[in-house]
């Protein structure tokens, strides 16, 4: 299953880097949205909850766009039609697939947080930084499966763009609450606080309980 | 040169009978694409497919692939019953279908390469494969940039890849010209020694190499024969 997944994984990179389909798309909208934040709120610098959920809710919709590119090219270029001819375990796919959308968001992020820092931010993400990357690996790890599990179970569908926001945000929710109020502290107008462990726990727990589900339901999405 | 057939990877009994349909039907909604189709195909045999669009041939081909259910009667691939068993027979499939299943944004080689990894062929063999249907020195250009004629060329590549006992090919001379066509014959011509279902649209040429033969339209069996008895007349009353 390694190699499998691997093999996998090495394909959708090199479609990424070649096409520069999700990325960019997902960097030019985070950063677009911050600018249109800034002047939406009328405010130079924002902090602690605000702050925080401006960054998630962001970060969220720009990952909605490269959920709905995630199975495009198994779907129109025969991709499953390849994977499910050969002898491979379906799981797989679910992996690499996962892993590539957490290799995305983690890119996408590398410009979109330190965009958010320069356009909006009033306190130094400097001191923050190690916290809110674990928060970040751990809130990513939410959506990658998640939006895997959407995206293949949208791309079986004619109305794909309507249908991967309509079930893939209900079912974030969770993530982006933990997500921000993990964050929040981190964020305050008097210097980053304590990263609180409780809601670092929901969003483990939240990985953990969605990994298993998309593992026990992924072969019956790739099924005739 | 890649071998004509190869009983080499799998430690199992070999069936004499490679094909077995009984019954079999698969519906798409309400429409029955496939309706009550009994055949049987011995191992190293080709069974040539006619019948006009829309008649089941592909839904035949993706149903033998393991790509579709068979929604009634029984299918044997390989001596293997479909659909349970679809995983122990999926790497000793062959598939050749409309659609290259090439990814177009990457180049020939990383295509076959990345088949060769999901069905655990050495990489060596991707070289081999390319050499063999002529495309070695355009390897390295994305699929995107070549013509419909080399992409099916890669095609053949990469369902022969991994050395098939069973070749399920859908009019696999489209868009080939006859240098083509004489080209990819050892690796996918009755000389390949491959069992094998081939679609066809011509009653002259897909008789030739072909045992038995097989008409329908709208779904139904309306004509199997050893090919032998078949005249171009009874393939072109298909079509009327």
């Amino acid at each position: 299953m390694r190699a499998t997944i691997s093999a996998l994984l090495r394909k959708e990179l090199a479609l990424e880097l070649r096409t520069r389909e999700s990325v960019p798309a997902m960097v030019l909208f985070t950063v677009t949205t911050y600018v249109l934040f800034h002047f939406g709120l009328d405010r130079n610098a924002l902090d602690g909850d605000l702050a925080a959920g401006v960054l998630w809710v962001t970060l969220l919709f720009a990952a909605i766009l490269g959920v709905n590119r995630l199975f495009v090219a198994e779907h129109e270029q025969g991709g499953f039609d390849g994977f499910l001819l050969a002898p491979v375990d379906r799981s797989a796919m679910l992996v690499a697939k996962a892993i590539a959308l957490l290799c995305f968001l983690c890119a996408v992020e590398l410009i979109a947080v330190p965009a958010f820092g320069l356009l909006l931010l009033g306190p130094s993400l400097g001191q923050a930084l190690p916290e809110l990357a674990l928060v970040l690996v751990l809130a990513n790890a939410g959506i990658a499966v998640v939006g895997t599990l959407v995206a293949a179970l949208a791309i079986q569908t004619r109305a794909r763009d309507l249908m991967v926001p309509l079930l893939a945000l209900p079912l974030l929710v969770p993530v982006v609450l933990g997500a921000s109020r993990a964050t929040s502290p981190l964020l305050a107008a008097g210097g980053a606080e304590a990263l609180p462990g409780d809601w670092l726990s929901l969003l483990a727990l939240y990985d953990l309980l969605f990994a298993l589900i998309a593992y026990a339901v992924f072969d019956f999405l790739l099924e005739d | 040169m890649l071998s004509p057939c190869c009983p080499r990877r799998h430690d199992r009994p070999v069936p004499e009978t490679a094909v077995a349909l009984r019954g079999a039907g698969r519906n798409y909604g309400e429409r029955a694409a496939l309706r009550d189709v009994s055949l049987e195909l011995d191992e190293g045999r080709t069974l040539v497919v006619f019948g006009p669009n829309g008649a089941g041939k592909t839904t035949l081909l993706r149903m033998l692939a393991t790509l579709l259910r068979p929604h009634s009667g029984e299918v044997r691939v390989l001596g293997r019953a479909l659909p349970d068993d679809g995983y122990a027979v999926r790497g000793r499939i062959g598939f050749l279908g409309h659609e290259p299943l090439l990814y177009r944004e990457l180049t020939g080689r990383e295509n076959l390469r990345f088949h060769a990894r999901l069905h655990g062929v050495d990489a060596a063999r991707v070289e081999v494969a390319l050499d063999a249907v002529g495309m070695t020195a355009r390897a390295d250009d994305p699929v995107a940039e070549l013509s419909r004629g080399m992409v099916q060329r890669l095609a053949v590549a990469r369902a022969v890849l991994h050395e098939p006992e069973l070749l399920l090919l859908d009019e696999p001379h489209a868009n080939l010209d006859p240098a083509a066509v004489a080209q990819v014959q050892p690796l996918i011509g009755r000389a390949s020694g491959r069992t094998r279902v081939v679609t066809s649209h011509d009653p002259a040429g897909g008789l030739i190499g072909a045992d038995l033969a097989l008409g329908l339209r709208g779904g139904r069996v309306a004509l199997l024969a050893p090919a032998g008895d078949v005249k171009p007349a009874h393939i072109a009353a298909l079509y009327a």
